[in-house]
């Protein structure tokens, strides 16, 4: 065979590959997609999204709506995303721009960084838990907001520090050029060029917090009333979705699926509020 | 005030092992342009970057030696390295605009170094944009972004950012060599009108450029001053073999090259490898 056909082949088998594989993933969420919809898109109306529930879920006696999680998960995964976000940019801004590019310490902040993304999300709401408890603190939407930061830090700051480690150092040299601080170049010339990058690592943070239901097992606990104050327990999707599915009543499962749906929702709707909120951010970028 | 604007003094820079430059001693005077001119690597652009000590961002650099600026020592603990770099403007190899619009590009040094007034920044930009002969392509779009220019305006974008610090000296690191003939020569021009009102310090590996721009000239060869002198001098009749054969772009042998270096190192009172 001659070397143009192998090579010619080469290329036809490695996009097979890719196009199988971008299949996969499109079918995974299709599916995903599909399954939430038909099981959740009946149950969806105005006095779910408006109502909190009347009844309780385990008797199977269940009127009203979600909304009392609906405004918890709400709550709770900005509070946590904003509390991880001033902890975590503040960490890559450093490891960034302060530190030098073989530095001992970036390595080891971002070693931990990778170990803390591992651990699973029932070992933070323990975790949270025994801060709860060292502090008196009662299960409430601060102590699930607190739990959720420390989930969503290192993921924040990992994906964060991928785009912070892609802005040129040259950009970095003119604003040292130009008699700049570290600080100044890295809040007023980094953290601009970066913002959409930062932008998404915050999304992808709080898509992952928003979702999570064990971290808020123990700390956040669960109550039909609507959010009233930070300091008392509140309800999320997740864990609606948790408890209503593992009911034997069909009728409440329903609502589960439905509240599965909203929480996919929701989840859209802030990407893409925050992408148009922040367009104008976007037109002075070095591409 | 006439003299030397920068001195250095016996000045070694080591990037880890690798020696970037060797005994160096040189003047740059004052209110005057300087071409630092010599093959790639030589050591031109470090030699720059010790200048405005840009250099402090390198890793494992370690610098021995003295720099004079204005007769104060530049690696003096006490010094504050910011002001140190407010005074002088950089004009790097590539345009790199700041990730914003074009007037925020050049109101950025003037607002991290001083407090001003809406009005008095306006008016500043204005000034500057016009000193860097960009005002009249610009004045239109102030706010849009600054990727928008053409490469050649862009680096009059830099010039005029840089002005903007009112900086005394001028570094250009091989300021044309990214752009078009005719934007070069514009940057050419205005350094050209810089004489007097600012000292200009051009690292260059065009040779025309440096006859056309140059009072005095530095050539470095692997790190080591070779010759520095008039241009007159050095473009007339350099002292130095290696600087004779340079200009003329005769072909030479490394070897040889490399023995006249050191030995023109000792000359100088240097040392061998």
């Amino acid at each position: 065979m001659s070397n143009v056909n192998k090579r010619v082949i080469e290329e036809r088998v490695f996009k097979g590959i890719m196009l199988l594989s971008i299949g996969i993933v499109a079918s995974i969420f299709l599916g995903m997609l599909a399954v939430i919809i038909v099981k959740g898109a009946p149950g969806l109306s105005w006095e779910m999204l408006s109502q909190a529930p009347k009844g309780a879920y385990y008797s199977g006696q269940i009127h009203g709506g979600t909304l009392n999680s609906i405004l918890g998960s709400i709550y709770l995964a900005l509070g946590a995303t904003f509390l991880a976000a001033l902890i975590s940019i503040p960490v890559v801004l450093f490891i960034n721009v302060y530190l030098e590019k073989n530095s001992r310490l970036a390595t080891f902040i971002r070693f931990s960084l990778d170990v803390l993304w591992g651990i699973p999300s029932i070992v933070y709401g323990a975790f949270g838990f025994i801060i709860m408890m060292f502090f008196q603190f009662r299960a409430s939407l601060l102590a699930g907001i607190i739990t959720i930061a420390f989930l969503e830090l290192p993921i924040m700051s990992r994906a964060a520090d991928g785009v912070l480690k892609m802005v040129p150092h040259d950009l970095k040299e003119v604003s040292f050029a130009l008699g700049a601080t570290r600080w100044e170049t890295a809040f007023k010339v980094v953290l601009r060029q970066a913002f959409p990058g930062i932008l998404t690592a915050l999304l992808i943070a709080l898509g992952r917090g928003i979702g999570d239901a064990a971290a808020v097992l123990f700390t956040t606990g669960y109550t039909d009333s609507l959010p009233s104050s930070l300091l008392r327990p509140v309800a999320t999707l997740p864990l609606t979705v948790f408890f209503q599915l593992g009911t034997p009543f069909p009728q409440v499962q329903q609502r589960g699926y439905t509240a599965a749906l909203i929480l996919m929702l929701v989840i859209l709707l802030i990407s893409i509020l925050s992408r148009v909120l922040t367009k104008s951010f976007y037109k002075h970028i070095l591409r | 005030m006439t003299g030397s604007h920068i001195q250095a003094e016996s000045l070694n820079v080591f990037y880890g092992k690798h020696r970037a430059l060797r005994d160096v001693t040189v003047n740059v005077p004052r209110g005057k342009i300087t071409a630092v001119i010599g093959p790639s690597g030589c050591g031109k652009s470090t030699l720059l970057r010790v200048f405005n000590r840009l250099i402090d961002l390198n890793d494992e650099v370690n610098i021995t030696g003295r720099v004079l600026f204005d007769g104060v020592d530049i690696y003096d603990k006490n010094l504050d390295v910011y002001s140190l770099r407010k005074r002088m403007g950089l004009l790097a190899q590539r345009p790199f605009a700041l990730p914003m619009s074009i007037f925020e590009n050049v109101a950025y040094g003037l607002r991290i170094h001083n407090s001003i007034d809406k009005s008095k920044l306006n008016m500043l930009v204005e000034r500057y944009l016009k000193e860097a002969n960009l005002w009249d392509e610009v004045k239109d779009r102030l706010n849009s972004s600054a990727y928008k220019l053409s490469i050649g305006q862009q680096q009059r974008l830099c010039l005029a950012r840089g002005l903007a610090i009112e900086p005394e000296i001028i570094l250009g690191d091989e300021p044309t060599s990214a752009l078009d003939p005719f934007s070069a020569q514009a940057i050419e021009r205005k350094l050209l009108e810089f004489k007097g009102r600012y000292t200009v310090v051009v690292v260059t590996h065009n040779i025309q450029q440096a006859m056309k721009l140059a009072d005095y000239v530095i050539f470095l060869y692997n790190g080591i001053v070779i010759e520095a002198d008039s241009a007159d001098k050095i473009f007339g009749s350099p002292n130095n073999k290696i600087t004779q054969a340079y200009i003329k772009g005769e072909y030479l042998d490394e070897i040889w090259l490399e023995k006249e270096a050191l030995s023109r190192n000792k000359v100088l009172g240097g040392e061998g490898i």
